[in-house]
């Protein structure tokens, strides 16, 4: 129990830059480059962490609050889902509310650091961020009742668990598709390609990079940092949707959730090579999408 | 028996409070300062006639015959009165305070004790409509409540904003008395009696027009969309302590109506439930869509008010559902949560209110893209405006969350989760709750932004500083309480239980918030929260003591100036959600562009008027107004004519009635 929840928390603290690196890698394996090593986000986290770092005369404390409490937020979030077949540390009737408004606590201060520095771009970014989550909000909470229907739990743990012995064919095709929806959302939420581009520094059409222009050293490493838990928990509550695996051997299921989630991020890296980025004003048709077929699945499962 | 005697002393103290001061000069600050005593001292009593009912075994309640023909005087003081109770006795007294630094006598020597006075009787009149049990008592505090908020909120009545406001509240709120007059009527012949006491079952239909008509009259009050367009102008134009007062209580106790008349009736049709989860629902994004295309720091406050409204009645009629369906974890819950929204909502909107009231004090303009860079100069109201911005988006660990979150487990279980039976379409309704939420981080976000963070854009805010403790103090207060309920929320969930049961009638046994949801996981985790923002912040402060290496504007691509005006304004932040909901929205947009060799200036405005009032409302009174005059034949102004209609009415009625009688 104990060492469960300890390696719970070491995956949740470690892992997540090695996601980062993957995608990258199989990006530039898509572009015919050797790319950097897989390794290569945690040396940046590193060096940013010993760097300096300038700050605006324009800005407050509210500055640095954004990366700090994106941080806290996603950690607790992270507690609150279970890692392949184990459950999660924290557990309880209807944490899965808390969990989706973890994350708008984290928007609400991401985009109050952004507006802090009195930039039009960064405007444009926390804008931009608050305006889509409007429509991935409501697909996450179609989901979430899917899977509570199907599990017939409100916590995060038993309703992801619900299906742990392989779906049922009753449910089969809700689950298909909230699990499409909730890869757009997971693509939304860490400003991934088609939604945002991670890698682009034209200010204009970004999202989330534009959002963190003046931040610098420590507090960028933060925000890198906070960026890539937020995809390791949000990929983890999507492989028990798509990769409900599990094996007799209670101890090789760690190793095979790392292996499932690394795969996730190479679908994601493919995502990213074979696609072009959306257009600013096409993305609330992409993530309208993701509303409308996780709401489908939500009618299908209540018929 | 005590205690509703000191609770109807305690209303006659807050009614009478201004009285002092309208004998003392119109410039003094003493008659103001012992207004607010009077309101304070009030509010106290009353607040211990609360606590002082808790211990009692019996429901206190005094009934006597009196002078007039119908009714009698009845008042009661129930769980339920309770929960309504408590709001009217912290809000306007703290508002009293605030009001000390905000609205000084000296400074308003035409409205000063005209203020002091009505809002003094709205805090009674508010006591009293939260205990009436008999229907003409009921609606005749009612209306001395109505009054007495559109006295208060015309203060500034030299103003013409202000007096249309005032016509459009008073207009409004009475077309919501005469459906409540209805209601009472039909009530009286249903029952044969205007005694507010559960009815025996009636007939559906009869019921179910008791019903819609107690939704109209009370929704008119609360602001239901689309009965909502006295709201925005009244709340804008009010001292903003009156805002608060109107916005955190007086709204409430139209959600009291409607809980009372809905608990008196027997139990209700499905459709009840189903009607207030759609005109929550709706009532809630588009009142929130509205906030975020305003440019009034006061009517964006005002819009996020109707929001919250909606969320209450989103549990309501979960609640209401959960009473015709026999199911008391959902009236527990859904009730539960709408009533802790009520109590939330009071707490964190009049926190907002009075920010706002600070910053118009400062800054001297309610113009949101004027304002700008205001954390520098006033820390203080930029710290407790975020605790109620936090609290408002319901985001934890705060207030605003808890109540919801109770509203969410109710609407999950509809689901009929683990082999029970379920109304799954009514989960969506936690899919429109979810809009909101993210609707409402986008409001204030963009609130925060423009008017706290970034540069300063005008001029007008160069000289605004903290105000005084008596304006910050009751701030204070309230942003301690939103904390500590949202943190604790096991220490009211009792009251709420109580509240929930007396609604529905269940037995003490029917369950509480407590068992259907796990509260201290709440606690736990909002300590957890603040820990362990707290730990990295404390980590971070010495990384951040020593590297940091400079300070430098902000980036701007390389301009070698740049300006104030080049920043994100709040109307830009809002305007691709302003355009995604252009459906209800319809904003207006004027835009003069350059045209031409020698081309005239550029101008663009864009506004988001109240569809609702602009567009529907008063372009019906102008048609009235341009039509009707041709009924002037029928009004000479000889007082003759006029009695003689009368006779002509009455003899009518008589043969109507005789007519009747022989059928």
């Amino acid at each position: 129990m104990i060492l469960r929840i300890i390696i719970h928390v070491v995956l949740l603290l470690v892992l997540p830059p090695l996601l980062l690196g993957v995608i990258n890698k199989v990006k530039s394996w898509f572009g015919g480059r050797v790319g950097p090593p897989v390794l290569q986000t945690y040396y940046d986290l590193i060096k940013l962490m010993r760097k300096g770092l300038v700050l605006s005369t324009t800005t407050t404390w509210v500055f640095c609050a954004g990366p700090v409490v994106s941080l806290s937020t996603v950690l607790l979030a992270g507690l609150l889902v279970p890692i392949g077949i184990f459950d999660a540390p924290i557990a309880f009737s209807g944490d899965l509310i808390l969990f989706a408004y973890l994350f708008g606590l984290a928007r609400f201060f991401t985009t109050a650091a952004a507006l802090d520095t009195g930039s039009s771009f960064e405007g444009m970014g926390a804008a931009r961020e608050v305006t889509f989550a409007c429509l991935s909000e409501p697909t996450i909470f179609f989901a979430f009742l899917v899977l509570a229907k199907v599990s017939g739990s409100l916590t995060l743990t038993n309703m992801l668990h619900g299906h742990a012995g392989g779906f049922s064919a009753a449910v089969a095709a809700p689950l298909v598709l909230v699990a499409i929806g909730l890869f757009i959302v997971l693509l939304a939420e860490t400003c991934r390609i088609p939604v945002d581009d991670p890698n682009t520094h034209l200010e204009l059409t970004m999202i989330h990079e534009v959002m963190v222009l003046d931040h610098s050293g420590p507090l960028l490493g933060i925000i890198q940092y906070a960026a890539s838990i937020k995809l390791f928990v949000i990929g983890a509550v999507l492989l028990h949707i798509i990769a409900p695996f599990a094996t007799d051997m209670i101890w090789l299921n760690w190793p095979l959730f790392i292996a499932e989630l690394l795969g996730l991020a190479a679908l994601i890296g493919v995502v990213e090579s074979v696609m072009a980025r959306l257009q600013m004003a096409h993305v609330p048709y992409l993530l309208t999408t993701a509303l409308l077929l996780c709401g489908f699945g939500f009618l299908l499962m209540v018929r | 028996m005590f205690s509703i005697w000191m609770l109807l002393a305690a209303s006659a103290v807050l009614c009478l409070s201004g009285l002092p001061g309208c004998l003392l000069s119109s410039r003094s600050l003493s008659g103001q300062r012992t207004t607010t005593a009077l309101m304070v001292i009030g509010s106290l009593m009353g607040l211990g006639a609360v606590v002082m009912s808790l211990g009692e075994a019996t429901t206190p309640s005094l009934r006597m015959p009196w002078f007039l023909p119908w009714g009698q005087f009845a008042v009661s003081m129930d769980s339920l009165s309770i929960v309504f109770l408590v709001p009217v006795f912290v809000v306007p007294a703290l508002g009293a305070i605030y009001g000390l630094g905000y609205w000084k006598q000296p400074e308003h020597p035409q409205n000063g004790r005209r203020l002091g006075l009505s809002y003094g009787v709205l805090a009674g009149a508010m006591a009293l409509v939260a205990v009436a049990r008999d229907g003409v008592f009921f609606l005749m505090a009612w209306e001395v409540m109505a009054l007495a908020a559109y006295f208060a909120a015309t203060a500034e009545e030299d103003n013409p904003d202000v007096r249309r406001a005032g016509w459009v509240y008073l207009i409004a709120t009475h077309v919501g008395t005469l459906c409540l007059i209805a209601m009472f009527a039909l009530w009286n012949h249903e029952t044969s009696s205007f005694a507010l006491e559960a009815a025996q079952a009636m007939p559906s239909a009869v019921a179910g027009t008791i019903f819609v008509l107690a939704l109209i009259g009370f929704g008119f009050k609360m602001g239901l969309m689309p009965l909502h367009v006295w709201l925005p102008g009244a709340h804008a134009n009010a001292p903003s302590h009156v805002s608060a007062v109107m916005s955190g209580v007086m709204l409430k106790m139209g959600v009291y109506g409607l809980v009372r008349m809905t608990s008196l009736l027997a139990v209700p049709s499905d459709w009840w439930g189903a009607v207030l989860l759609a005109v929550g629902g709706i009532t809630g994004v588009a009142g929130i869509a509205f906030a975020i295309g305003q440019q009034d720091i006061k009517r964006l406050l005002a819009y996020s008010s109707i929001e919250n409204i909606g969320i209450i009645t989103v549990g309501l009629g979960l609640a209401m559902l959960g009473r015709s369906h026999g199911r008391p974890d959902w009236v527990i819950l859904g009730l539960g949560g709408a009533l802790f929204h009520v109590w939330n909502h009071g707490l964190f909107k009049s926190l907002l209110f009075f920010s706002a009231g600070a910053i118009i004090h400062a800054a001297h303009t309610r113009d949101i893209d004027r304002l700008g860079g205001l954390a520098k100069l006033m820390p203080r109201v930029m710290g407790l405006f975020l605790v109620g911005a936090v609290a408002i988006c319901a985001l934890p660990p705060l207030n605003g969350f808890a109540s919801e979150w109770l509203i969410y487990i109710g609407l999950f279980r509809t689901l009929g989760l683990g082999g029970e039976a379920g109304l799954p379409t009514t989960a969506v309704a936690a899919i429109a709750l979810a809009m909101i939420g993210a609707l409402a981080v986008a409001c204030f976000v963009k609130l925060l932004g423009a008017v706290f963070l970034g540069s300063p854009r005008g001029v007008a805010t160069a000289r605004a500083h903290d105000p005084p403790a008596t304006m910050i103090a009751p701030m204070i207060v309230l942003a301690v309480a939103c904390a500590c309920v949202g943190l604790f929320p096991m220490l009211v969930s009792v009251l709420l239980d109580n509240a929930s049961r007396t609604w529905a009638g269940l037995p003490a046994s029917a369950g509480s918030i407590a068992m259907a949801a796990p509260l201290g996981w709440i606690t736990a985790l909002g300590l957890a929260l603040i820990l362990l923002v707290a730990l990295i912040l404390l980590a971070m402060k010495t990384v951040l003591r020593s590297k940091v290496t400079g300070k430098a504007s902000t980036w701007d691509c390389g301009y070698v100036q740049s300006s104030a005006r080049i920043q994100y304004t709040g109307s830009s932040f809002g305007q691709t959600l302003v355009g995604l909901f252009a459906f209800v929205l319809w904003p207006k947009t004027y835009w003069r562009a350059l045209r031409g060799v020698f081309p005239r200036t550029a101008r663009f405005k864009s506004n988001v008027p109240d569809t609702v009032l602009d567009r529907l409302v008063m372009p019906l009174f102008h048609l009235a107004g341009r039509h009707l005059p041709r009924l002037r034949v029928v009004q000479q102004g000889w007082t003759h004519l006029y009695m003689l209609y009368i006779l002509i009415v009455v003899i009518l009625l008589l043969i109507w009635g005789g007519l009747g009688a022989q059928t």
